[in-house]
């Protein structure tokens, strides 16, 4: 009996669609031509071609962290390769579920310093969660198969899998998606109960509780998020969110107290300082959330609820660690509370939101619109109002622009945030939402930038042209780098060491020149006309807002400072 | 709660891994990239059928440090199973080492009496060199090269530590 066999960039074609796959994100080169080729004669999946291989992870990135489900790209070897490596970096910081087909000069070249080759499974050890190069079409289906498993389970990430240009002409036996097992890699998705139960007794106990939730929540899916907002509300404790977890509880529910850490509110940061139980849901007490290790928290007892053990102790040393998904988790403690008939201490928890309540009347972001410049905090807040009741997606970029977006945008469900947490990526918001629009085709996908990341990745307006995908880029434009300029108006005497832009593009006539429309806000007056357009608008439009460029973003926890010590604008 | 000033202590990991291209190489360079201390690694297949190598690392850090190797190295998609032979019960270690000594007249008999002493065998000889092996604690090991230096010691080759569990429990 003769096995039917078929070529190697068949069997990736035929796995990426038995995966699911719609969509791949990518840029074409000599060592994955065949693949096109391929590509090119069937309907099934759709390619969107970028402009950088960069792009086409963080389009990748956007379209998976919006749709809950693992984006993939395809790019070819050495340059095409090593372009990608920011943005798989960017995906492991933010755990993004990626799957990055890169090509690969012939097997019997690879080690010959080849033509584009590029040793890519060495560089991206450190950067993706795990890498396969393929030496035989025989095992391209299983891995295909075991890439998109490790992507999306457990702690999502980016896997890499290298192909070399001579599998993808070789023949090879298709295996399906269903018979494959991994031999090692098996997260642990249940957490122990009896672990669960002490924490329930933890919390019942507690007199300055507080909900610390990050990312880890949207991973574990809507589920998670519907089950976090159920025990908050049943337990009556305030919650925070980090930056990666805004949106997996209500920005606008009474019992939010807004983001924590470096840029977060005064009441968020000193109700941690002050709380006696933390229950850390699905973060990981990152250095932008604690400030100074030694001062943070002091008095609480921690409790934290992760997929990934290696989160567990690593910065701060928790006393109820609880190693699983978090929905799962919440599932269950919310069964042991009702089951145990909890009652909480209603008297301390009262005198708990008094005191909370007295420092939200600190109103820790306010800030002065006078009539002369704009504002970015105003900009920010009036895009809000204006799209706040429409089905909005908001990328940011990296800096100011995108603490502002923190504080002033309130997201009301997951996954409506798109923006580089723990990498800090300038040039991932404009290709971010280039994948979100393309998975949500008529959703209104706004870019909130700064004219100094949008430099960074600024060709993928090509993109947006090209498949005319109506994403709206509106630079909050201060002409500087903004968190830099900042950090150096605070901590270095005000010497504003190469953060001045002393040439910017016309960002009007820059957007005319790809084809997409292109306008200014330079007053207070234009502002809510310009949006209104920019809205109604079906193509792809980038606002330049000029806006006042000595702002500072606060309130600011100083660097090694703790969460006490906070900083503000008046 | 405040981080206290931890010690630094030295442990034994064993790591079951895939006998697969890279994997040694996913290890240490988590090591490296994490700043993590390496102090011996020795690395072989173990079960050619199932294709599965064991690594046995010395390391040292903090207890908290310590936990953390373990939960990367956990982590790592091609490890089957991380065991810390330091704490999770008694264990033996050995360490082998191939020590070249030359020499003629009474230093080549001291050493060969030493050798002697320490258990070491005498694997290669010529008129005027000596090729020990010996097997021990690294403890021995050191003892034997401070006792083979003044009598002609040129080259020293050792395997770094393997370690098992006693009695009846498997480890990894």
């Amino acid at each position: 009996m003769s096995v039917r066999t078929m070529t190697g960039s068949k069997l990736i074609l035929k796995a990426l669609i038995d995966q699911g796959v719609e969509v791949i994100f990518g840029y074409p080169g000599g060592s994955v031509l065949s693949l096109y080729d391929e590509l090119f004669r069937q309907i099934k999946l759709r390619h969107i071609l970028v402009r950088h291989e960069q792009a086409a992870v963080h389009a990748a990135e956007g379209y998976a962290r919006s749709t809950g489900k693992v984006g993939v790209v395809l790019v070819t070897s050495g340059p095409g390769a090593t372009n990608t490596v920011t943005g798989l970096l960017d995906a492991l910081c933010d755990s993004v579920p990626i799957v990055c087909l890169t090509g690969q000069v012939t097997t019997y070249q690879i080690g010959n310093d080849a033509f584009q080759e590029a040793d890519i499974t060495g560089i991206t050890r450190s950067c993706t969660k795990h890498n396969y190069l393929i030496k035989n079409a025989d095992h391209i289906a299983r891995i295909i198969h075991e890439a998109f498993y490790v992507a999306r389970t457990g702690r999502p990430g980016p896997v890499v899998v290298d192909l070399p240009k001579d599998i993808l002409i070789s023949e090879g036996v298709y295996i399906e998606p269903g018979n494959v097992k991994h031999k090692s890699y098996n997260p642990q998705f249940k957490a122990d109960i009896n672990t669960i139960d002490n924490a329930i007794s933890l919390i019942a106990g507690a007199k300055k509780p507080i909900f610390y939730i990050g990312g880890g929540v949207i991973n574990s899916g809507e589920i998670a998020s519907q089950l976090l907002i159920k025990f908050v509300h049943m337990t009556g404790f305030p919650c925070t969110q980090t930056l990666m977890g805004l949106g997996a509880f209500p920005g606008s529910d009474p019992f939010s107290l807004g983001m924590l850490g470096m840029h977060g509110t005064y009441e968020a940061n000193l109700a941690m300082h002050g709380s006696d139980v933390i229950i850390c849901v699905g973060a990981r007490f990152d250095d932008r959330i604690t400030g100074r290790l030694d001062a943070f928290s002091p008095n609480s007892k921690k409790i934290h609820i992760d997929i990934d053990s290696s989160s567990i102790n690593k910065n701060i040393i928790v006393d109820i660690p609880i190693i699983g998904d978090v929905a799962s988790v919440l599932k269950d403690m919310i069964e042991i509370w009702e089951s145990r008939q909890i009652h909480i201490d209603n008297l301390a928890l009262e005198d708990w939101w008094t005191q909370i309540k007295k420092w939200r009347t600190k109103d820790c972001l306010r800030f002065i619109q006078n009539n002369k410049m704009i504002k970015p905090q105003y900009a920010i807040q009036r895009l809000y109002e204006k799209t706040r009741e429409l089905d909005t997606y908001i990328t940011t970029e990296v800096g100011q622009h995108q603490m502002w977006v923190a504080q002033f945008y309130k997201f009301e469900t997951p996954c409506r945030l798109l923006t580089s947490g723990g990498l800090g990526t300038m040039g991932y918001g404009l290709p971010s939402a280039v994948g979100v629009q393309i998975a949500h085709p008529n959703s209104l996908v706004i870019d909130i930038a700064g004219e100094s990341s949008i430099q960074m990745n600024i060709q993928e307006i090509a993109t947006l042209a090209q498949y005319n995908l109506p994403v709206k880029v509106f630079i909050i434009n201060n002409q500087y780098m903004g968190m830099v300029r900042q950090w150096q108006e605070m901590l270095y005497d005000k010497c504003y060491s190469e953060s001045y832009f002393t040439l910017l593009p016309d960002f009007v006539k820059l957007a005319e020149s790809f084809g997409a429309i292109g306008l200014r806000v330079q007053t207070i007056k234009e502002l809510d006309n310009v949006i209104d357009l920019m809205i109604a608008v079906n193509s792809p439009v980038i606002v330049d807002c000029c806006v006042d460029p000595m702002e500072n973003c606060f309130p600011m926890i100083p660097p090694g400072s703790a969460h006490n010590e906070m900083i503000f604008n008046f | 709660m405040v981080l206290k000033k931890q010690e630094i202590c030295h442990h034994t990991i064993a790591i079951l891994v895939d006998n697969e291209a890279g994997v040694l190489a996913r290890v240490i360079g988590m090591f490296s990239g994490r700043g993590y201390n390496i102090e011996s690694l020795t690395v072989a297949e173990v079960d050619s059928q199932k294709q599965l190598s064991r690594i046995t690392i010395v390391t040292s850090g903090t207890p908290m440090v310590i936990e953390q190797i373990k939960a990367q190295l956990g982590r790592l998609v091609s490890t089957h199973k991380v065991s810390d032979l330091t704490i999770e019960g008694t264990s033996i270690s050995r360490e082998l080492a191939l020590v070249k000594v030359v020499g003629t007249g009474e230093n080549r008999a001291e050493s060969l009496r030493i050798a002697n002493i320490f258990r070491a065998h005498t694997v290669d000889s010529t008129n005027s060199s000596f090729i020990f092996e010996i097997t021990g604690t690294p403890d021995k090991i050191d003892a034997f090269v401070q006792a083979m230096k003044p009598l002609g010691l040129i080259d020293i080759s050792r395997t770094g530590i393997v370690a098992i569990m006693r009695g009846q429990t498997l480890s990894p």
